[in-house]
């Protein structure tokens, strides 16, 4: 019976993710209708197709590709990418071969979320079992949380989105998770090579650092250390081997030095392609400093174009310091409160950077709800859950409109589209402060359950 | 009493240029003979297809080289040679133009279109001669000189983001060459004014009495323009010191009501005019201080080749007919006054027929006589005037306010067909184009997106474009440029370039006043390197050449402007940024206030175990604080 299940449930598996890379296919097959790339939902400066063409283009013809503000990616997607922009085939839609690669990366991160996910969900189990809470919870209404994370992904219509409109997102997305799987299943140097990746290509995931280091330290997801202590307490034996292992700094000095090691390894490759022009600083500055400095006020779902466009020339550079370290200043209360469980702090990071970043994409917002899928579990009990579903719903229907409204047709203006991408904001403030609340509610219960008291079980 | 005056001024100055010019041939005897400033005025009449008529003022001066002269002037405006002095300004160009000029109805292949019809507002190129990283310093304070000296917003120029560096497209080619467009100044009086103050007679004498302000503004095009050439510091060949030249065009409708009565049955006369009806003034004698003063009446090689026709009728030879004394009492046409000079133009390679010119002194006239040419239409006359080699208009492509494509159509003109046919018998004729192009950094370009279509097929780019020259826009710091080399076939019947854009956004107080109004993006420049206008006249002496027709000899290449384009840009709204700003920090203080709660939050038990935990630990200083609070607090309430 029970293999029954798992086979009709893996058979399902594989029939959606068929159809969510067949659904792909179509859409990349009619392009010219759809015009996605040109989307400021999904092409912001940094993720641009065109401006990568562009950017491949004065290369080729000798010039820096930082030249003009148009390019910000790094030099190496144009070397990797950058041909595939030109390359036509007979008959074939225009960017066939680059769809095809964000295609690819798109199944490679599912298939890796997929993995990472059955990972913790067998440290899950470990953590009940050792807590002899199996028996309480049923395991077997224990969702595949894998599974689950990696449909979310594929079939999220944001990632589809994201990659039929030929951004560079799906990329982006694809190192980060590496660096995740890399850390979960203890491949330090697969995690190192995505964290620097990631790093170097968008620089926000410079902060996943943190929940990776926990990750190594102290492996997977796993209920409070205290708990155990408590457990063993009651119980009055110490069973040093059913209790987690503690913070060990071996495979972090490793991770140092593979980190160090990659990075300097991708820092030479950038260094050699850009030896002609400005060099590694050049780079820097028109990648980095242009993230930082939010030069290009270009609409995006984010908020903070239309502030820097308002807000008067004398405040800027407050305005810049202020909303760049509002991202600093919520890792370290995130780290203590959530230092046991390192894959739902990096998704919290990951969400914070996608809604606080100077240039958010719908790609962006993929990463975190398909990182999101890992937690089914854990936040079963999440307020609000439908009313932020109702809410992403609606604010991706009506920011099109908005945008329509006030680009094309002249009779909206701009601040109708800032109100949609002001309630995006707020919509993910609810989801990143209900979850880091349910999650601890949950901790809470798996608590009341080992001392068996059972008043106070929310707050 | 006033007329009494004025003679005696006339001949104060006349007496006083006499003896400064005996001093500084004295003082010069033993250089070249022709070490002294200069000055002549001319004034060029000359009817257009469409009933109207162009008059092209043109005054030069010349200054020998300061190190034989010192910096003392006579008759050149001290304020351009302290210019040229003190930014080291090899040759510049300002142009000041309202209206556009119709390159199809007025033609493009002859020196005065070619070298006088600018784009709308400003225009300014310089070449510097200074070291390559003193070349936009010396830039800016031009701007600013100028900007003073013509009452006018040059200054505009000054921000790296107007002004652009030309690689080789640009005549003068060099590295050294700055070029800034302004499309949106308004022209007025306010800068002819200055422009005059340059001219030793400013407006009181001479030719330079006809520029009556209401009558020039009213007309359809008005483009004054001052070119600025100097040897100075050149280290090869001749010294010549400084040459300005000032001209103003204008393309004016002569006010032709008798004609229509005259002739109302047949619209197609052409109106008569004469120079007192179209300026409303008229020429009392020369500028005293000029060298030449003339006046020329120019009939276009189309309109000779028109009034040929009767003669040939006649079967007179048509050139005899032409040029014989008695022309006046031409059977198509009858003059006022009888030309002192009628100069046959050399016979041309593009075009069979020639143009002809008719020459007036204006020294014979005075205030008593003043002298007045008019033109008196007899049979209705319809020509051409030579176009160049493709016409080229450009056009913006695309809706909304997004995105958008930049269009550069060249159509063939009757020009090319002749020329076509003249060299069909060897295939592998082409023709060349160059394209300049500037674009602000608010209009982000493509360049990936560079399409060629010839014969509206579309074409690889490589096939047509033999050279390209990019440099990007950099936002906010410099304009875009695209320069490129067209080859193309001569039986070529359309071609076009489109480049697709982007649109910016840029910041509130980035915006101009009327920030609806949309932005300009500067004239392309098309020119045909292949070819030049160049008029060379038939003269007897050689030594006392005209400068305006000496000009006209010049090869400079045909050019051609295109229309400027708006680009309306999108607003943001502008009576929201305290709003914005209030909004935008709410939701930050709720996500950070909100997440902040949730994370330092605790439940009942868990904050009762805290405090068991406190309650044991509890040590001197907790227990010291927490009697100091309960102290203050029962003061507290005491005060209350």
């Amino acid at each position: 019976m029970e293999k029954l299940k798992k086979k009709i449930r893996s058979f399902s598996f594989w029939n959606w993710v068929i159809a969510s890379i067949i659904f792909r296919l179509i859409l990349i097959y009619f392009p010219k209708n759809l015009n996605l790339s040109s989307r400021p939902e999904v092409s912001t400066p940094l993720t641009s197709f065109r401006r990568l063409a562009e950017g491949y283009w004065l290369k080729q013809s000798s010039m820096s590709s930082y030249a003009g503000s148009m390019y910000h990616g790094s030099p190496l997607l144009l070397s990797l990418l950058g041909p595939l922009t030109v390359k036509r085939i007979e008959g074939q839609p225009n960017h066939l071969l680059y769809s095809l690669v964000s295609v690819i990366a798109d199944v490679v991160s599912a298939m890796l979320i997929r993995a990472t996910g059955q990972n913790l969900r067998l440290a899950y189990l470990r953590g009940l079992e050792s807590l002899d809470l199996v028996k309480q919870i049923d395991v077997s209404e224990f969702l595949f949380s894998g599974d689950i994370a990696a449909l979310i992904y594929l079939c999220n219509p944001f990632t589809i989105v994201a990659c039929v409109g030929l951004s560079t997102s799906p990329i982006e997305n694809m190192a980060v998770i590496l660096c995740l799987y890399g850390a979960c299943s203890r491949l330090i140097p697969l995690a190192a090579f995505g964290w620097v990746i990631a790093t170097h290509l968008s620089l926000y995931p410079a902060i996943l650092i943190i929940p990776v280091i926990f990750l190594l330290g102290c492996g997977p997801d796993s209920p409070p250390r205290k708990l155990f202590l408590q457990r063993h307490q009651q119980k009055e034996v110490l069973n040093q081997s059913k209790l987690p292992p503690g913070f060990s700094w071996g495979p972090i000095i490793h991770f140092a030095f593979w980190a160090f090691l990659w990075s300097v390894y991708v820092l030479v490759l950038c260094g050699i392609s850009l030896k002609q022009f400005g060099g590694l600083w050049e780079m820097f500055k028109s990648t980095y400093g242009f993230i930082l400095t939010v030069e290009d006020l270009s609409p995006n779902i984010g908020v903070l174009w239309y502030f820097f466009a308002e807000v008067f020339e004398f405040f800027r550079n407050f305005f810049l310091i202020v909303f760049h370290v509002n991202i600093l200043f919520m890792i370290l209360p995130l780290a203590i409160r959530l230092r046991h469980r390192p894959c739902y702090l990096a998704f919290v990071y990951v969400a914070i950077c996608s809604m606080l970043k100077s240039y958010p994409s719908v790609g962006d917002s993929a990463l975190y709800l398909g990182l999101l899928g890992w937690f089914v579990n854990e936040l079963a009990d999440m307020q609000f859950s439908l009313f932020l579903f109702c809410g992403y719903v609606g604010v991706s229907l009506l920011s099109p409109v908005m945008h329509n409204l006030w680009i094309w047709r002249g009779t909206g203006n701009a601040n109708f589209y800032f109100t949609t991408a002001m309630v995006y904001a707020c919509l993910q403030i609810v989801l990143v402060v209900e979850g880091v609340s349910a999650v601890l509610n949950h901790d809470r219960k798996l608590r009341i359950r080992i001392t068996g008291k059972p008043q106070d079980a929310k707050s | 009493m006033v007329l009494l005056q004025r003679p005696h001024i006339l001949l104060l100055l006349i007496d006083t240029h006499q003896f400064l010019q005996c001093w500084i041939a004295f003082g010069s005897a033993n250089e070249e003979g022709q070490q002294q400033e200069e000055f002549s005025e001319e004034l060029l009449v000359k009817p257009l297809p469409d009933h109207k008529l162009l008059a092209h003022f043109h005054f030069q001066s010349s200054a020998p080289p300061s190190t034989s002269n010192g910096c003392h002037h006579h008759l050149f405006p001290k304020a351009i040679s302290q210019l040229v002095q003190k930014f080291r300004v090899k040759e510049m160009e300002l142009s000041f133009t309202q209206g556009r000029w119709n390159y199809e109805s007025w033609g493009g292949f002859d020196p005065i279109s070619s070298s006088n019809a600018k784009p709308p507002g400003v225009e300014l190129w310089a070449v510097f001669d200074v070291p390559q990283h003193h070349i936009d310093a010396s830039w800016k304070n031009l701007t600013h000189t100028l900007s003073g000296l013509f009452c006018a917003s040059i200054n505009f120029l000054e921000s790296t983001a107007t002004y652009s560096t030309p690689e080789w497209s640009f005549p003068p080619a060099s590295g050294n060459v700055r070029y800034g467009t302004f499309p949106c100044e308004a022209v007025c009086t306010e800068n002819l004014t200055p422009w005059l103050r340059l001219l030793p007679c400013r407006d009181k004498a001479g030719i330079a009495l006809l520029l009556d302000r209401p009558s020039l503004y009213r007309g359809f095009y008005h483009s004054q323009r001052l070119h600025l050439t100097s040897t100075e510091s050149s280290s090869e060949g001749i010294d010549s010191g400084i040459i300005l030249e000032q001209t103003l065009t204008v393309v004016l409708q002569p006010n032709s009501e008798r004609a229509i009565e005259v002739h109302a049955s047949e619209k197609h006369v052409q109106p008569s005019w004469s120079l007192s009806s179209i300026f409303g003034k008229q020429v009392s004698g020369r500028c005293v201080l000029a060298k030449s003063s003339s006046v020329y009446l120019l009939l276009d090689r189309g309109l000779v080749a028109e009034l040929k026709f009767p003669n040939k009728e006649n079967g007179k030879s048509a050139a005899n007919g032409l040029t014989s004394e008695n022309f006046w009492s031409n059977p198509s046409f009858e003059l006022s006054v009888n030309p002192d000079r009628i100069f046959l133009e050399e016979s041309s390679s593009h075009s069979k027929s020639l143009s002809i010119l008719y020459m007036f002194q204006v020294e014979k006239y005075s205030e008593s006589e003043p002298f007045d040419i008019g033109l008196m239409w007899k049979v209705p006359v319809a020509w051409l005037c030579q176009q160049t080699p493709l016409h080229a208009s450009r056009f913006l492509m695309g809706s909304g306010n997004e995105r958008g494509a930049i269009a550069i159509s060249l159509k063939s003109t009757q020009f090319t067909e002749g020329f076509m046919s003249a060299n069909s018998k060897d295939g592998s004729c082409e023709l060349r184009v160059d394209v300049f192009q500037v674009v602000p950094w608010y209009v982000k370009v493509y360049f990936h997106s560079l399409r060629v279509f010839v014969d509206q097929q579309p074409r690889a780019v490589s096939d047509f474009i033999e050279k390209i020259h990019v440099s990007p826009s950099k936002d906010k710091m410099s304009p875009g440029v695209m320069e490129v080399v067209l080859k193309l076939p001569c039986r070529v019947n359309t071609a076009a370039l489109t480049i697709e854009f982007d649109k910016g956004f840029l910041r509130i107080d980035e915006y101009p006043p009327d920030a609806n109004q949309g932005f300009d993006i500067p004239s392309a420049i098309i020119s045909f390197p292949n070819f030049h206008a160049s008029m060379v006249f038939l003269e007897d002496d050689s030594l006392n050449r005209s400068p305006l027709l000496s000009k006209f000899q010049d090869k400079c290449p045909v050019m051609s402007y295109t229309e400027v384009l708006l680009v309306p840009l999108t607003t943001p709204d502008f009576s929201m940024p305290y709003n914005v700003s209030t909004i935008k920090c709410t939701v930050f203080a709720l996500y950070f206030g909100s997440l902040l709660n949730v994370l330092q939050r605790r439940v009942a038990e868990e904050e009762r175990f805290l405090k068991a935990k406190a309650a044991k630990k509890t040590g001197r200083l907790p227990l010291l604080l927490s009697k100091l609070s309960a102290k203050l607090r029962g003061s507290g309430i005491n005060q209350d």
